[in-house]
Parts: structure tokens; C-alpha cells; sequence
């Protein structure tokens, strides 16, 4: 068994002196596991970093073994967001949420998102608003999508202020009305208003609107909890 | 059925030997053959060396740091300069600086990085001592000579965050292209630090 496909680094683990096993989030094998020979040496480091773009090779003698990887780097966005506490702290919690999805099940798509985000971590002004939507795209991807399209209750697709959190449908502002306490608030960014600006308040609501979904839906039932990084991007976006 | 070769014991000197990083079972073997040859020079000493080290050597509880007196022989050394604590992952790292001889500075080991996958988070590190340590008048800066890979980066920025508020200049080492490094051969990460903090000469 053998394949090439490029790959973005999620975590990378040490197993004995000099060997690592990684896991790589490839474009057309989905979520993957393989050894490194050498991979904790000086000269494979910088290139194992988490978020990094590689260029992946995956040989084992059955499909079912871990087998071996090869690794070579094809841009290091783990080593330009590492001067920037809020992009750092953004990249770790999307690497550790991407651990989440299924072993060996591809999501092209999931992955075209991933590398679109890592490609604006150097923009503060843009990749928050982004990560929002990576984070819906993994809810999609584990099969929790949110229907933001038009409110559940009446059908129409204007005034969509609220997201109510049992059908994780969008709800209209007068439909959503009685219930407010209950509702999850819905920021215009993630709303057809697309060429809005997403302020820090915007994106403050998108990370509660996907936090709240990822933690009951995905996190809870195994026992889990948002990652700790998470948690951090928001302060850091504050200063 | 394979035939045992040597009693329990040299099993277990074999066993425990293989534990020691960089030992497999065969150097491992190899270790307990050499040992058991130079009984008197090496095997003697070695175990002497060892169990002084058990009884002996322990935490210094001000910076982490290994040593047979407590406070360990930095933080009790009145030529190093009190203003700067130097702060690092491991014991490791510390040495590593010693040999260089390159910061006349207290220490400060955090005993590890964040690392949210082996289950190791702020708790777990020396970073609520840090911040009593930074908080006395006399320190002046807080240096974080941290590992330059994600994990020991996000710990940087974790306890810069922890530091905020005190009257302590943090300051980070510098990343860029090594002593003896060759642009041609360098990762573009690196080589991406060293243009972000070139200077002007």
C-alpha cells in the first residue's frame, strides 16, 4: 500500500529516541496516522510543526497498519504565526478540533477551508471572522451542520438574528421574539450579509454560536471539552 | 523454548538499563556486560554514584533546577545577576545555557511545555511560582528561553499573559539563522524569523 497527497500537520507525537507519529490532515485521505523514522531529529522538526503544508507519503504493507511516512515541507505557516499569541492560539485549536474528524474518511472540502484560513493568519483583520466558518464547515463535516439559511420557523431569510440551539436552525427576528433568552445570537457576517465587516462582537458571537454546537453535540458525548487554545484566541483578539 | 542465559539479576540490570534513553536491549545488554566486567572500576563506583544521587539530589524549590543543596548552588550564588530570571522548559535547557556560559542569570524551570494532547496544562507547569518570583522588587526581566516549536510557544505566550501587570520587562530570545547555517539549507521558517528580526547594523 502506498500514496502521495499533500497534507496539513495536526499533532505530532514522539515515539522513542528519534522516531515521531504524526497526524496529517490530507487532502484526499482524509485525517491519517503514520511513523516518521527520524522525525524528532533537528533536521525534521521545523518541518513536523502543527498547521504546517506537507507534502506526504504513506507506505505500509496492509491498509490497516500504521505505516511509515515520509514528510516534506511545503509552506511552514506554523512558524509565521508563532510572533502572534492570538493567530498561535488559533492555529493550535483548529489543529486540535480537526482531530475530531474520523480516521482515513476524506473531506476535501473541510481540507480546502483549512488551508484557505492557515493562508490568512497573518491578517487579524480577517482570519477570526474566518475561523467562524471553518468551525461550521467542521459542525457540516461531523454531520452537525447549522441551517443559517432561512428561519426555521417562518421560512423567510431576512432579520435571521438567532440560531435556536435544539434545531440549530436560524431563526427570524420577530419569530425568535418570545424566546430570545433561549436563543443563540446569529452575527450578520454568517448571515447572507457577506460583505459585512465582522467586528470583534461578531466574532466573539460566531466562536459562542460554534462553541456552544461543537461542545453539546460533538465534545460532551465523549467526554471532552473545548480545547484550551480556543478559549485564548478571544482574549488575545481583545488587546 | 529459549534457554535462560543469566540469572534474575543481570535480567534485571539488562531491564532497567534499557529504560535509560538512548539504550535499547542490546546497548542495553552491552552496558550491563561492560559494567559487570570492570566490577571494581565502574560497577562499584557507578552504584555508590547512584545512590548518593537518590539520597542526595533534589528540587530546588525556588526554580525547579536538580542540585544536592536546596536552594541549588545558582539561586544561592550572589555573582549572578538578581534582575534577570531566565525562564526554560526543562533542566535540560538550562544546562545547556550553563555550558554555553553565555547569561549570568537566575533560572526559572517550568518543568515542561503546554501540551493539551499528553494532558499537560498550566497546573502542571511551575508558573504560579514565576509569577512570585517576578513580583519581588529586585527582578527586572523575565527572559523565556523556550523551545521555538508551536507548544513551546504557546507556553511563552501563557505566561507572558501570566505576567502581565507586574513591573518585569519580558523579553524572548531571538529566532534567525544559526551559527554556521547556510541560507540554502535553512527551512523557510527560520529563514522567515531571521528577516522578521533583522537589524540594522
Amino acid at each position: 500500500m502506498e500514496w502521495s497527497d499533500e497534507a496539513i500537520v495536526l499533532s505530532v507525537r514522539s515515539h522513542g529516541e528519534t522516531a515521531a507519529v504524526v497526524d496529517l490532515f490530507t487532502r484526499s485521505h482524509g485525517r491519517h496516522s503514520g511513523l516518521v523514522h527520524g522525525g524528532r531529529s533537528r533536521k525534521a522538526r521545523p518541518t513536523l510543526q502543527m498547521g504546517n503544508h506537507v507534502d506526504a507519503t504513506w507506505k505500509a504493507r496492509l491498509a490497516e497498519h500504521l505505516g511509515h511516512m515520509s514528510v516534506e515541507l511545503r509552506r511552514g505557516y506554523a512558524a509565521s504565526a508563532m510572533d502572534d499569541p492570538a493567530a498561535l492560539a488559533g492555529l493550535t485549536s483548529m489543529c486540535a478540533l480537526a482531530r475530531l474528524l474520523p480516521e482515513r474518511d476524506p473531506h476535501p472540502a473541510l481540507y480546502e477551508v483549512t488551508l484557505f484560513v492557515l493562508g490568512f493568519l497573518d491578517d487579524p483583520t480577517v482570519w477570526p471572522a474566518l475561523m467562524v466558518r471553518w468551525e461550521l464547515s467542521l459542525l457540516q463535516e461531523l454531520g452537525f451542520g447549522l441551517d443559517l439559511s432561512a428561519c426555521a420557523a417562518t421560512g423567510v431569510n431576512d432579520q435571521l438574528i438567532y440560531v435556536s440551539p435544539k434545531s440549530g436552525r436560524a431563526v427570524s427576528e420577530s419569530a425568535g421574539e418570545p424566546y430570545k433568552d433561549r436563543m443563540l445570537a446569529l452575527p450578520r457576517f454568517l448571515t447572507s450579509a457577506r460583505d459585512r465587516h465582522a467586528t470583534r462582537d461578531d466574532v466573539a458571537a460566531g466562536f459562542a454560536l460554534t462553541g456552544f454546537f461543537l461542545e453539546q453535540r460533538v465534545l460532551a458525548p465523549k467526554g471532552e471539552g473545548l480545547p484550551e487554545s480556543r478559549a485564548r484566541i478571544l482574549t488575545h483578539i481583545d488587546r | 523454548m529459549s534457554k535462560k542465559i543469566a540469572g534474575p539479576e543481570i535480567e534485571r540490570l539488562v531491564q532497567l538499563l534499557a529504560r535509560l534513553p538512548g539504550l535499547g536491549p542490546r546497548s542495553a545488554r552491552k552496558a550491563a556486560l561492560g559494567l559487570l566486567k570492570k566490577r571494581q572500576e565502574l560497577l562499584v563506583p557507578l552504584s555508590d554514584a547512584l545512590k548518593i544521587a537518590v539520597e542526595k539530589i533534589v528540587e530546588c524549590p525556588t526554580c525547579g533546577n536538580l542540585d544536592t543543596v536546596s536552594p541549588c548552588t545558582i539561586c544561592q550564588d550572589p555573582r549572578r545577576d538578581p534582575t534577570l530570571i531566565v525562564v526554560v522548559e526543562e533542566v535540560g535547557d538550562l544546562w545547556a545555557l550553563e555550558r554555553a556560559g553565555v547569561v549570568n542569570a537566575r533560572y526559572h524551570v517550568l518543568g515542561g511545555h503546554l501540551s493539551p494532547l499528553d494532558g499537560i496544562g498550566p497546573e502542571n507547569l511551575n508558573i504560579g511560582s514565576l509569577r512570585l518570583r517576578a513580583a519581588a522588587s529586585d527582578v527586572g526581566e523575565i527572559l523565556l528561553a523556550l523551545n521555538a516549536t508551536v507548544e513551546g510557544q504557546s507556553t511563552a505566550h501563557y505566561v507572558m499573559d501570566q505576567l502581565v501587570g507586574l513591573d518585569v520587562t519580558v523579553s524572548r530570545l531571538a529566532q534567525g539563522v544559526p551559527i554556521g547555517g547556510e541560507l540554502d539549507y535553512l527551512d523557510e521558517g527560520t529563514l522567515a524569523a531571521a528577516i522578521k528580526s533583522r537589524r540594522r547594523v
